[in-house]
């Protein structure tokens, strides 16, 4: 099966069924997707699939035949940090680091449909992912400092 | 799981042929459920094929057809939130939608997988009863109030798939979800209510999602402290992991009242 | 110091290239399990491994295969790695025997081809029936049978506190390699283990008893970890044992990581309790005695649960001053999975109760709490429950002003059946360990002026988020007079750094943060004369000035306190019983804020928890084992669940604290959950003594008013 990967077509040899979660993380070594729960709670295995967020641990690896996905390790542009990961450094957003991945992901999701946005709405689009370290107030201010 | 089979047709056709030759085939959606089962190896039946449907471009879309919407089986919750006309015509259908996981599942989530899955807690459930939608498959229409027949049992064949929902236009549907927190909660009791017809859905609070006949009598009469008190002989909660059955008997009449008083001020 | 740079690995965090435990590949590594007990309480008969099954293919580890000592090391010495053959089970879930395989499914195979056999007793789950006593603590200032005579009024009330699970987002997990690494990268006789973990040295204790290694023969390191909160400051030692005991058999390195189901039904959760009050005023609500009295569910282990218990007491009585008070305190045993470290430490559950009760003397009184509080309160030179006069930093009536005045007008619900409240809070929370612990503990750090002009700090002192490894490097650079990008931190690693004491109690930037102030600014002096290479070690010393008698708990329990108020505002819906915390205000006198921005994320954090804890964190027991032992089960709250959080930190120096800094890790844990309650009723006129305050028990008392 084929998909683009973070702006690069991959091609594997992989039974269709497994969860795309495990495929990034053993097959393709890309660990910045993370489990948490493994049953779609915690939103830590967020990826974008054509540019929408998804719960990797949810997806069948097969499901993504032909399409693009994008994992944390996608975010940055050449080692260059997004404004939005700069703003979870310099917001505090990020303490154990562990959802940051999938918060990350999610969040850009909202910053490319909108560039004005409330901190409801970033509450909204950000439900999906469990933190336990930050209360999200970072997050959200983290989130908010990118909008216009 | 590593011996399952998967199966990706590319029409409804290949579909419906493939699930009717690959024994022990189980479709597949957004996966929000199902990978659940399937990487925890609970499934039963377990699979041997999975039949993966959500690229089928017939089984996807909203669309309006002669005073009926029509939803695609694997449109996701995300596609019926934003089609305009859903929310013109099924708001509360739009409401539900919006209340099931966050983003992730909203994006993955089905009205198919919704209804295959029968869970007595689907959250779009007792809308679509209020409603009175009708499950489109590959063969035949079944009216929803005769489609589930049991705890998580549904009125299909075993090589039947659900090819559409298809919801008649001008009701007033009013819906209320009762979860632990905001997002990401199954519920504990979800209730949807339609004033004419009565139309009383009740989730959560049988072994299966309910239209409450006796409340819906009463609501005929215009009778709604009746249909208020008849409701508890409708409803056959239980204590769980969730919530308790004196709390889910409380809050549908709560809640019942809430949506009606909503109903009637409007 | 007192800016807030940028958090040291936070570029690695954000790209995904930071390495958690389950992140690291190790070649050749097999997959670990653990087999738990199915009963709560009973004998272990037997043990039967399928013969039609090919085990070549699996090792097998039972407690016969523990080179050491079948003990747990901590407190005591109840708890086995391994239940033995013929030896007791204690609480369902508990570790029976080990597997590991090269893949995951000949391990799932492999557990379902093992038969066990138990015979069952009758088990122990309610603290009334509980016969066992793991400890007690008894505290007692002035006269109180003497006292209750001139009372006017006495108010009696019993409260009630839940399990909480710490839910990190990161699973425990170890991975274990046969050896030992030498600097040289040849592989010498012992044991290493990469770790989610707390405290490098708690692990490294209980590897050397278990598998009977030397200091030198055993190596644990932290790997990035996503979060701890007390979950991962004991139980680490028995995935780490577990993990090398299979490591050791298979002869190949073996890693062993939880799901999130076995996480929630294995490990520690916060100690469940009952708490009785009575308090006895004057007329005009002078204070005149305090009589409390506390049981904790320890669970079927010790755990840490005699200092969680010694914390709970000395917070029993609150922030306040009272002449004559007794405190009874006592942990009992059940056949539950044992209780144990978490954020709070016993102090959330203690507070819970003092702070509902000014709430309700207030009431009996017709007079505001905010009022009694203040007449109440502890000042500068007012001795407390164990007699210790304290001597400066009392942010107490700071913290009360500062809040008030912060918190926004409260209006009312547009919505039907919608009730708004405000509640309010006062506490206080002990900085480092109890009494004579550091004392005892000696932390030590060591700090090194290298070759190149750089720095480097050894410590064993853990990064769980809180920003450890940034704090650090900044009062060192500060220190030095020199670039952050001068100080690097060496890795949490036993076979490089000394043993700074565990990453818990508030104590890190407080009593080790000290440590390193002090080592560079000995280091600085130094290089004014020497040449680097050059390396100190500093040990913490406790000053002269604090007297602890642990028979009596009598004198100075903590260095200093660190004080909060917290203001809350609920929605509560009357017709479901569900409470929204939609504000909450807090203004916290932290001594000195180090990194405003982390200490602000440490306060917002543990006050989530709290809004979680006191709300919607419900577990449900069934034979013994957790209910709720999912995600779609064990709820926290979301984004959408979390109040607007505004937290106002307030610097009130404490002397011996680096740069006057306090510990706050833990502080933000106490302050919501009583503050929610007291919300609740002033939106609903009904007093809850129980939390979670789910919207059951909610609408039920809502309905019997």
């Amino acid at each position: 099966m084929r998909f683009t990967l973070n702006g690069t077509t991959v091609s594997l040899d992989v039974v269709g069924t497994r969860r795309l979660l495990d495929v990034l993380r053993e097959d393709l070594h890309l660990t910045g997707t993370k489990e948490g729960c493994g049953e779609g709670e915690c939103g830590a295995c967020s990826v974008l699939i054509d540019g929408e967020v998804v719960d990797s641990c949810l997806i069948a690896v097969g499901q993504v035949e032909g399409r693009e996905v994008t994992t944390v390790e996608g975010l940055a542009d050449g080692g260059r940090l997004t404004a939005l990961q700069q703003a979870f450094i310099e917001y505090g957003a990020a303490q154990c680091g562990i959802c940051t991945p999938g918060m990350l992901l999610a969040a850009h999701v909202l910053l490319e449909g909108s560039s004005r946005l409330t901190a409801d709405e970033v509450r909204e689009g950000l439900a999906g992912n469990l933190c336990r370290c930050t209360g999200y107030t970072k997050i959200i201010e983290a989130v908010l400092s990118c909008t216009t | 799981m590593h011996d399952v089979t998967y199966l990706r047709p590319t029409s409804l056709k290949d579909a419906v042929q493939l699930y009717r030759k690959t024994p022990g085939c189980r479709p597949l959606a957004g996966g929000t459920d199902l990978m659940v089962m399937l990487h925890a190896g609970t499934l039963r039946p377990e699979p041997r094929a999975i039949l993966d449907l959500w690229s089928i471009p017939e089984l996807k879309g909203v669309r309006r057809t002669q005073g009926l919407l029509e939803i695609g089986a694997a449109e996701s919750y995300t596609g019926i939130i934003r089609a305009r006309e859903a929310q013109e015509h099924v708001p509360a259908l739009v409401a539900a939608a919006r209340t099931i996981g966050a983003a992730q599942i909203q994006n993955r989530g089905t009205l198919g997988g919704n209804l295959a899955n029968a869970s007595p807690a689907g959250d779009t459930l007792p809308v679509l009863l209020a409603y009175d939608a009708v499950v489109v498959t590959d063969r035949r229409s079944i009216p929803i109030d005769q489609f589930f027949t049991g705890y998580r049992r549904t009125a299909l064949q075993p090589d039947e798939l659900i090819v559409a929902v298809r919801i008649p236009l001008g009701r007033r549907v009013l819906f209320r979800k009762v979860g632990t927190r905001a997002a990401q909660a199954i519920s504990k009791v979800v209730v949807a209510v339609s004033r004419s017809p009565a139309r009383v859905a009740i989730g959560s609070v049988a072994e299966v999602t309910i239209r409450a006949r006796r409340a819906e009598s009463a609501l005929e009469r215009h009778d709604i402290e009746g249909a208020i008190a008849a409701v508890a002989g409708d409803i056959r909660p239980i204590d769980d992991v969730r919530s308790t059955a004196s709390y889910r008997a409380a809050v549908t009449q709560n809640v019942l009242r809430e949506l009606l008083d909503a109903s009637a001020r409007s | 110091m007192g800016r807030s740079v940028p958090r040291r690995e936070g570029a690695a965090k954000v790209t995904g290239a930071a390495r958690y435990t389950d992140d690291i590949a190790v070649p050749g590594a097999w997959y670990g399990k653990t087999v738990r007990s199915t009963i709560p309480r009973g004998t272990l008969r037997s043990i039967t491994l399928d013969p039609a099954f090919d085990w070549s293919r699996v090792v097998v580890v039972t407690a016969d295969d523990i080179p050491g000592d079948n003990v747990v090391q901590l407190i005591r010495d109840d708890q086995p790695v391994l239940a033995p053959n013929g030896g007791e089970i204690r609480h369902k879930e508990e570790p029976v025997l080990l597997l590991a395989a090269a893949d995951r499914a000949t391990l799932e195979e492999a557990g379902s081809h093992i038969r066990i056999e138990y015979e069952p007793a009758e088990p122990v789950y309610e603290i009334a029936q509980a016969t066992h006593v793991f400890s007690t603590v008894e505290i007692t200032k002035g006269d109180g049978e003497a006292a209750e005579r001139t009372a006017d009024l006495v108010v009696e009330r019993e409260f009630r506190v839940g399990l909480q699970e710490q839910l990190y987002i990161e699973p425990q997990g170890a991975i274990a390699m046969p050896w030992r690494e030498s600097a040289a990268g040849s592989r010498d006789p012992g044991v290493t283990v990469i770790g989610s973990l707390q405290c490098p040295y708690y692990v490294h204790r209980a590897l050397k008893r278990a598998l009977q290694l030397t200091d030198e023969a055993t190596v644990v390191i932290q790997a990035e970890t996503g979060g701890g909160f007390g979950g991962k400051e004991e139980y680490p030692s028995i995935v780490a044992i577990h993990a090398a005991l299979l490591a050791r058999k298979a002869g190949r390195p073996v890693r062993l990581i939880y799901d999130r189901h076995e996480d929630l039904s294995a490990t520690t959760k916060r100690h469940p309790g009952v708490i009785r009050h009575r308090t006895g005023v004057k007329q005009d609500g002078t204070l005149v005695f305090q009589d409390i009295e506390i049981v904790l569910d320890g669970g079927a282990y010790c755990t840490l649960t005699p200092v969680v218990l010694s914390r709970a007491a000395i917070h029993a009585a609150g922030p306040y001053s009272c002449p004559n008070v007794r405190i009874r305190a006592r942990a009992v045993a059940t056949n539950t999975p044992p209780n144990g470290a978490f954020r709070g430490f016993g102090a959330p559950q203690s507070l819970f109760a003092a702070e509902l009760m000014v709430e309700h003397v207030a009431e009996r009184l017709g007079v505001s709490g905010v009022d009694l509080r203040r007449k109440w309160m502890l000042r500068l030179g007012d001795t407390t429950a164990t007699g210790q006069v304290l001597s400066e930093s009392v942010g107490s009536e700071l913290v009360l002003d500062v809040a008030l005045k912060a918190a926004p007008h409260v209006g009312t619900s547009a919505r039907r059946h919608v009730r708004r409240g405000r509640g309010l809070s006062l506490v206080f929370h002990g900085s480092g360990f109890t009494g004579s612990g550091e004392k005892k503990l000696q932390g030590t750090i060591g700090f090194e002026a290298l070759a190149d002009g750089t720095f480097r700090i050894l410590t064993a002192s853990t990064e769980i988020g809180q920003g450890t490894k940034t704090i650090f490097c900044q009062l060192a650079a500060d220190a030095l007079g020199v670039g952050l990008e001068k100080v690097v931190l060496a890795p949490q690693d036993t076979s490089l750094v000394p043993d700074s004491g565990p990453t818990v109690a508030s104590r890190t930037a407080m009593i080790v943060g000290r440590l390193v102030q002090e080592a560079a600014t000995e280091i600085r002096e130094r290089l004014k004369r020497e040449k680097p290479p050059l390396r100190v070690e500093k040990s913490y010393i406790q000053p002269d000035t604090i007297h602890w008698d642990e028979t009596t708990y009598r004198g100075d329990a903590y260095p200093v306190y660190a004080w909060a108020c917290t203001i809350v505002d609920v929605e509560v819906d009357m017709a479901t019983g569900e409470v929204r915390v939609t504000d909450l205000v807090t203004a916290v006198d932290c001594g000195k804020a180090l990194h405003p921005v982390m200490a602000a994320g440490q306060i917002e954090g543990g006050s989530l928890q709290a809004v979680g804890w006191a709300t919607i964190e419900e577990i449900k027991m069934k034979d013994g084992g957790y209910q709720n032992d999912r995600l779609a089960t064990y709820l926290i709250p979301t984004a959408l669940d979390a109040p607007r959080i505004r937290t106002i930190l307030v610097e009130n120096p404490y002397s011996r604290g680096p740069f006057g800094a306090k510990g706050i890790g833990e502080l933000p844990m106490d302050g919501p959950a009583p503050a929610i309650i007291a919300a609740i009723h002033n939106a609903t006129g009904v007093w809850l003594d129980e939390i979670p305050a789910t919207p059951e028990k909610v609408l039920a008392a809502c309905a019997s008013r």
